[in-house]
Formats: C-alpha cells, sequence, structure tokens
C-alpha cells in the first residue's frame, strides 16, 4: 500500500515522532511504499542538526535522516518552520523543506496518510 | 469536478486558541483548497468553540483567525459542518455560528450545516483521507 505520514509533535517531548519511525520502518519491513513524510506544527523540530541529545539515547533527527537517505521524500513545513526558527541551513540531510502543496500531493497520492500527534 | 477527485475531510476538535493546532490547521484547509480537492470540514468536541462568533482574542495577544472562518465560501470551502451534540453539550444555538459566507443568488448569509453523528459518519465512510487539525 502507498502511505503517506503525517507528523504533528516535535521530538522528545511528545511520543508522535518516535511512533511515526517506528510505523515507517515497520511497514517498509513489510513492503509499503512511503510516498512522503511531512512535518507540521511543532513536528518541524525533529529534523535540525542542531539536535544534540545525550550518547545514550535514540538520535531523533538523524534517524530520519537516514530515513531520507533511503530515497523516502521528507518534507518540512516552511510557514511553521519560520515561524519557529528552522530554516533550510540547520536541517539534517536528506530532507527538504517545501510548501503545503506538497502535503495536499501526499494525501491525494497516497492511499492511506496517517496522522502522529495530539 | 470528476469521479477521481479525492475526498477530504478535515476534523477540528480542539478548542481555537491555547494551542496553535486549530489556526496552522486552517492554513493547511486554505491551501488544499486551491487544489483538486473535494474539501470538507467538520467541527466538533471543543473545535465548535472555534466557530463561536465575537471572539475577542486581543487580550490573549494574538490576532486570532475569526475573520478568515468568515471568508471560508469565497476560498471554495463551503462543505463546513458543526456537529449537534457538540455544540449543545457547550450550550452553543446555530445564532452562535460564525458567518462563513453569503450566498451569490440570495445575499443570505452561510453558516456552517448542523449534522448529526450519524450523518458525520456516513461522511467520513465515504472520504479518501481524514485529517485531524
Amino acid at each position: 500500500m502507498k502511505l503517506a505520514v503525517l507528523i504533528y509533535e516535535g521530538p522528545y517531548n511528545h511520543e508522535a515522532s518516535d511512533s511515526a519511525y517506528n510505523f515507517v520502518e515497520a511497514a517498509l519491513e513489510k513492503g509499503h511504499e512511503i510516498r512522503g513524510i511531512f512535518f507540521y506544527h511543532d513536528g518541524v523540530y525533529n529534523v535540525t542538526k542542531l539536535m544534540d541529545p545525550p550518547q545514550d539515547d535514540r538520535h531523533i533527527s538523524k534517524r530520519w535522516s537516514e530515513l531520507g537517505a533511503k530515497g523516502i521524500d521528507i518534507v518540512v513545513c516552511i510557514a511553521a518552520a519560520k515561524r519557529r526558527g528552522i530554516v533550510d541551513d540547520v536541517l539534517v540531510d536528506n530532507v527538504r523543506i517545501s510548501g503545503l502543496g506538497q502535503l495536499t500531493m501526499m494525501a491525494i497520492e497516497a492511499e492511506r496518510m496517517v496522522v502522529f500527534g495530539d | 469536478m470528476s469521479d477521481d477527485v479525492k475526498k477530504i475531510m478535515f476534523t477540528v476538535r480542539k478548542g481555537p486558541h491555547g494551542t496553535i493546532y486549530v489556526y496552522e490547521g486552517l492554513e493547511v484547509k486554505l491551501i488544499m483548497a486551491a487544489y483538486d480537492a473535494d474539501i470538507s470540514v467538520v467541527f466538533m468536541d471543543d473545535g465548535v468553540y472555534a466557530l463561536q462568533q465575537g471572539q475577542k482574542t486581543g487580550d490573549l495577544g494574538i490576532k486570532g483567525f475569526e475573520a478568515t472562518y468568515g471568508v471560508l465560501v469565497d476560498y471554495e470551502i463551503s462543505k463546513v459542518y458543526v456537529d449537534k451534540k457538540s455544540m449543545e453539550d457547550r450550550g452553543m444555538t446555530v445564532e452562535d455560528l460564525v458567518v462563513i459566507g453569503e450566498d451569490e443568488d440570495t445575499e443570505e448569509d452561510i453558516r456552517p450545516t448542523v449534522v448529526d453523528a450519524d450523518q458525520i459518519a456516513a461522511m467520513m465512510a465515504e472520504q479518501h483521507n481524514i485529517l485531524p487539525f
């Protein structure tokens, strides 16, 4: 199945990003296609390279970047990002910043869009 | 609209202020309405407060977005629904609701359509996506 994932919450503070990551990993393992991953609201904080968690903790932005390296389209909403001080320069590799039109295309083209957040 | 146009429903279940979800969610609706998609919005639970007329947000230090709801029909978002029971539970009536546009022919005010849970369930069953915003 062609899936898209939408994430609303920031890293560490909320489980949404972890759940979304686990969902994507599991879906890929089962052979599903990920049409795209979109970060909105505080979700835009998940993919900043300024993140530097303790070594014994998971590195959330690194995980997303590694997923992006597999060719999955990972998009940060530009309007939500600008409001929160997230710009191209602070993004991890394999993630891009773009508009809500990208979310629209994901919603239309994916068979299911799965939302993680409150 | 062709048959393969995707139906996308937004649900608004949170109060309009205190968090940014509803406001940023409105931005998504306005953008998606510009695409070839069949957009609808349902307000329920505390989300019905977002439709309350006469919100004064100045003291919160935010500009508010009630005025944008006032022109939803102009943005081609005319399928706007509100859950009857959620309104009743909160003591709201149709007269409390914001006007979302004006009928081109009759010039009458258009308000969100009051629906019950069964109607919402029936509409949900037809959707390609349901996005909680």
